[in-house]
């Protein structure tokens, strides 16, 4: 290894530069990624990391944890363990809360989306310098407090409220419609507050629709069905993927809303996860099901996302 | 470089600042929203020069877990009396010995011998009610002295109810009215409860805190609630009257505390026993519409206390049941109980 020829020193210098600008380049991208990095860390999984350690502990006695390993948590979401001989069963309870709650914020994401599709699609058609004041419009209501908002919701369908006294002096009922405190209140409280969520990106889909393409189908003696569901829908795909999902989300973690407007008698999960850090003082079970929340979120996600994205690949 | 030292300057100051914040001359208090009369404060600040910060949560279990958490800040909490011992358990109020000071001898002897305070070492009364039911009695004209009407109610009251959104009160209502134990782990009543309540639930509107507004808009006819918001109620809606059950209704007390890490000791000391004299705790009464617990009080209170059936008993009343927090093997299966009513 002594006799060096100049040729391979050269090399050995060459790759010894090459890796040092390497190495400079790697600790600039690094230094400039630090502060994302730093927060994503700080704000996400650090936050996460504590939640995911607090669902292994056993709950203290009046909250908190004690430092104790143990997988009770996520046993009592499907189990319930008899009072009897302590033998384990399956009980639904929990699941039940879980597919009621993401029942109400599917029927939310189906509601917004019949709603919100013809109100995009109307913005989207009006002459550009319009739109902006439409869509100033469609996003006033956020700039009041979600609560005062779910309270202005109360007093127009409460018994005594704007609807039912109009209706009863009219003549058309003589006894209110109780609406409040029922699911029925429950939709239009969510999709009041998210609808926004979903005409954004739908507009912002739709504006892009080339209206030429419209007037060929029509042309090539499309119905209005066909031109909806062959043109439209399929160019507007992006958009009503995006509004369902911030649409479903908030509705799915929803809390104030079904409190105020469903009169707390049943339980979401946003509520029941509030439960265990309060009166329940059962720490743990409160994290696990907060885990549990956000994988089936990300689960269902992955699969609508994908699932979408690819019929619209076929499509295109 | 420059900068170095204007951030340096810039947090010095931060910390004078916050120095000043919570330096003598304060008494920062954290206690139940719309539960302190703003005169009182305004009365305290002018006799002691200090400045009062008011701060409110509403549930013990939050409190509990700000002020666990250390370095809270505040100096005075008024925790429910079962919440008491769980703090003095955990080492979070300081012993003030509130029965040494000045004014210890306006307590009624009633509240001085209390199971979470015995002897009043730590706290002094704030004020106290019970937990029991309104109705209107134009829509149900029968005897309302009983809890059948919340569990097992009239036709006209069906669909009309608003129960208390509060795992311990519903359940422990449930259990007085079957006769049974409060803190039960007996699992055959407790299966019995179960049923009750599953069953009563169809007839129950809403179960929801906000009971004076459930009850003043006509939402419902019949609401569990506290006996000071009764009397609100009642002044929004005169036909609303007040229900003490011949199977029980719970009483309870909020007592004022000094935490050990308080950061105003002294001036918190002076509060406890400001609270003691009987014009003072006078003016809460008068605010929030419930007793203080301290004799003499009712000389100035306003008329409508001193003679309004949410505060006065009537004679063949049962006492009011002062619940001892249940253990923690109890409160686990209440949670059970409660989740399976509310799924």
């Amino acid at each position: 290894m002594t006799d060096v020829t100049p040729q391979t020193a050269t090399d050995a210098r060459l790759a010894e530069a090459r890796r040092q600008t390497m190495g400079a380049a790697r600790r600039r991208r690094w230094q400039l990624l630090s502060p994302a990095l730093l927060i994503i860390g700080l704000f996400g999984l650090f936050p996460l990391t504590i939640t995911l350690v607090y669902s292994f502990l056993s709950p203290g006695s009046y909250g908190g944890v004690r430092w104790e390993f143990s997988t009770d948590a996520y046993v009592q979401f499907l189990f319930d363990r008899d009072i009897f001989d302590d033998t384990l069963s399956f009980s639904a309870t929990y699941l039940n809360i879980f597919a009621r709650s993401i029942g109400l914020a599917l029927g939310a994401t189906i509601g917004s989306l019949i709603i919100g599709f013809p109100t995009a699609y109307f913005i989207a058609s009006k002459p550009a310098n319009q739109r902006n004041l439409w869509l100033f419009l469609i996003t006033l209501p956020f700039w009041v407090n979600l609560l005062i908002r779910t309270y202005a919701i109360l007093l127009i369908i409460r018994d005594e409220g704007i609807i039912n006294l109009s209706l009863i002096w009219t003549g058309l009922i003589d006894q209110p419609i109780g609406i409040l405190y029922t699911d029925t209140a429950i939709f239009i409280g969510l999709i009041y507050s998210y609808l926004p969520f979903m005409v954004l990106p739908l507009y912002a889909s739709l504006e892009k629709l080339d209206f030429r393409l419209v007037e060929a189908a029509y042309d090539l003696y499309a119905s209005r069905l066909q031109v909806l569901r062959h043109v439209i829908v399929p160019m507007a795909k992006p958009g009503i993927v995006a509004g369902c999902i911030l649409v479903f989300i908030p509705a799915l973690g929803a809390y104030i809303t079904p409190d105020l407007l469903g009169g707390g008698k049943q339980l979401m999960i946003g509520n029941l996860i509030a439960l265990q850090f309060g009166g329940s003082r059962n720490w743990p079970f409160g994290a696990a099901a907060a885990l549990i929340l956000m994988v089936v979120v990300m689960v269902s996600l992955t699969v609508y996302v994908r699932y979408s994205g690819k019929e619209g690949n076929g499509r295109g | 470089m420059t900068q170095k030292r204007t951030m340096a300057a810039t947090l010095a100051a931060a910390v004078t600042l916050a120095g000043t914040a919570w330096g003598e001359g304060e008494l920062n208090i954290y206690n139940w929203g719309n539960y302190t009369n703003p005169e009182l404060i305004e009365k305290f600040e002018k006799e002691f020069d200090v400045k009062v910060n008011l701060d409110d949560y509403d549930s013990n279990e939050i409190m509990l877990a700000k002020v666990r958490e250390g370095s809270s800040g505040y100096d005075i909490v008024v925790p429910s009396g079962y919440t008491v011992p769980i703090m003095i358990e955990q080492d979070l109020l300081a012993e003030v010995k509130p029965n040494e000071m000045e004014n210890f001898g306006n307590v009624d002897p009633r509240w001085v011998d209390v199971y979470w305070d015995p002897g009043r070492n730590y706290t002094v009364p704030w004020l106290w009610g019970t937990t029991a039911f309104t109705v209107d009695t134009e829509v149900y004209d029968g005897d309302i002295n009983t809890l059948a009407l919340m569990f097992e109610p009239p036709q006209e009251l069906s669909g009309r109810i608003n129960m208390l959104n509060d795992m311990p009160e519903v359940i422990n209502a449930a259990l007085r009215y079957r006769g049974y134990e409060r803190c039960n782990s007996n699992t055959d009543e407790l299966r019995d409860v179960t049923e009750l309540l599953m069953n009563a639930k169809q007839h129950w509107r809403t179960m929801d805190y906000a009971t004076i507004e459930k009850l003043t808009s006509n939402d419902v006819d019949l609401s569990q609630t506290w006996n000071g918001a009764a009397m609100r109620a009642r002044e929004q809606r005169p036909t609303l009257q007040y229900a003490y059950p011949k199977e029980g209704f719970a009483g309870w007390m909020d007592n004022a505390a000094v935490l050990k890490d308080a950061p105003n000791m002294e001036n918190a000391k002076s509060f406890m026993n400001f609270m003691m004299a009987p014009e003072n705790a006078a003016l809460n009464s008068n605010f929030a519409r419930y007793a203080s617990g301290i004799s003499g009080s009712e000389e100035f209170m306003i008329e409508e206390l001193l003679d309004a059936p949410e505060i006065i008993i009537p004679e063949g009343a049962p006492e009011p049941d002062f619940v001892e927090p249940c253990a923690q093997e109890v409160t686990d299966l209440y949670n059970r109980i409660w989740t399976k009513l509310k799924q």
